[in-house]
């Protein structure tokens, strides 16, 4: 637990030092994701003691975040009459991504089975 | 009486020392950060007795807790996270860890990239693209639409982006939320009666890539390989939502919305 601790906590400061040395629009944190699954691809055996330290960490993300959502008392003031537009782009944008998804990826897998199928003939 | 007003002395005394320790950090701090697990847990206690309902997610009753003692005790939002820092430190490591289930999901890419990358590509633009304009439209001002863009990625990547960007990093989280419950509850209908799709691995990608953890969520309950598409869905637009993300804010800035 203690080395999947350091390598973790290792990976989020080198996407915070890589971030601000390469000027890179992205917070530190995803930095330093994309660097660990980097790492996980050089070095597979890693998979098992990281995920012992990942699951716990993972499975309680929602309380982490909990600090954050609270926050939204303080948006009160400055949100109103910003509601509307803030919930018809959750819901509709929703609905939109959700559509755009489904039908690109129905058309493409389609697409691929008939060129597998071209093939095999 | 002498002795109800020696007694109430005492209240008061002790009223004192409780406020004196509550105002020193160490205190405040494990006060807080028990009081938000404590939350939770019961949160998560309600949801199981709910049977999973998604009004009942744990994350908005115990937030909406955490609110409530807040307000009970008169506590300000900044003393609050000032106290919790300890607990929102572990937010980065544990945003790190995403890469773990991310990495056990790109072996199932091989056989599938191409349609996945097509989709991954219009989704996440889409969902991105579509919060943005919508937002606009309507009035929302830049900070607002700062938050709302990237709310179909997982919350740790929304939170962090929104925040990196210059909008509320707690309305980045509840546009996630509202999201995920819209997504999962409006997927079926979606998919029946507009793409009229019954492919349990198109299902699951955009549960996944639209309602993020919560969508995951579902897809787990329709079949475990529409699970596994939905999480490789959700995992793979975190990443794109992030390099999607700076060409957004520049839109966003080129509207020149509001506020």
């Amino acid at each position: 637990m203690i080395r999947a601790f350091v390598l973790l906590l290792l990976m989020q400061l080198c996407g915070d030092l890589l971030g601000a040395a390469l000027r890179l629009p992205l917070p530190g944190t995803l930095i330093g994701m994309v660097l660990l699954l980097a790492f996980m691809s050089l070095k597979p055996q890693a998979g098992q003691w990281l995920e012992d330290t990942a699951q716990p960490l993972l499975r309680n993300l929602m309380l982490l975040l909990i600090p954050y959502i609270a926050g939204i008392v303080t948006q009160m003031d400055s949100m109103a009459g910003q509601w509307l537009p803030f919930f018809l782009a959750c819901v509709l944008g929703a609905v939109l991504s959700l559509a755009a998804t489904a039908w690109t990826l129905r058309w493409m897998l389609a697409r691929q089975a008939r060129a597998e199928a071209g093939h095999a003939r | 009486m002498r002795v109800d007003m020696a007694a109430g002395s005492v209240v008061r005394d002790l009223l004192q020392v409780i406020q004196a320790l509550l105002d020193s950090p160490a205190t405040s701090t494990t006060l807080w950060i028990t009081a938000t697990l404590a939350s939770y847990w019961a949160a998560a206690a309600l949801y199981r007795a709910t049977r999973a309902h998604p009004l009942c997610l744990p994350v908005v009753t115990g937030t909406a807790a955490v609110i409530a003692l807040l307000r009970a005790t008169g506590t300000s939002y900044e003393t609050y996270f000032a106290a919790v820092r300890p607990l929102v430190f572990l937010l980065g490591p544990a945003t790190v860890a995403l890469a773990v289930p991310m990495h056990g999901q790109i072996k199932t890419l091989r056989n599938i990239w191409k349609p996945i990358a097509a989709a991954l590509a219009v989704g996440s633009t889409v969902a991105v693209g579509s919060a943005v304009a919508i937002g606009w439209v309507f009035g929302a001002h830049a900070p607002t639409l700062v938050a709302i863009a990237p709310r179909s990625a997982t919350m740790p990547i929304a939170t962090s982006l929104a925040e990196h960007f210059g909008g509320p990093a707690s309305l980045a989280a509840v546009a996630v939320l509202v999201t995920g419950v819209a997504g999962t509850m409006l997927c079926g209908p979606v998919l029946r009666w507009v793409v009229r799709s019954e492919d349990e691995a198109v299902q699951g990608f955009a549960l996944g890539l639209t309602a993020h953890a919560i969508g995951t969520g579902r897809a787990l309950q329709i079949s475990e390989r529409a699970g596994a598409y939905a999480a490789l869905g959700m995992g793979l637009n975190g990443l794109l939502t992030a390099v999607l993300m700076p060409a957004a804010v520049a839109a966003i800035a080129l509207l020149g919305a509001g506020g």
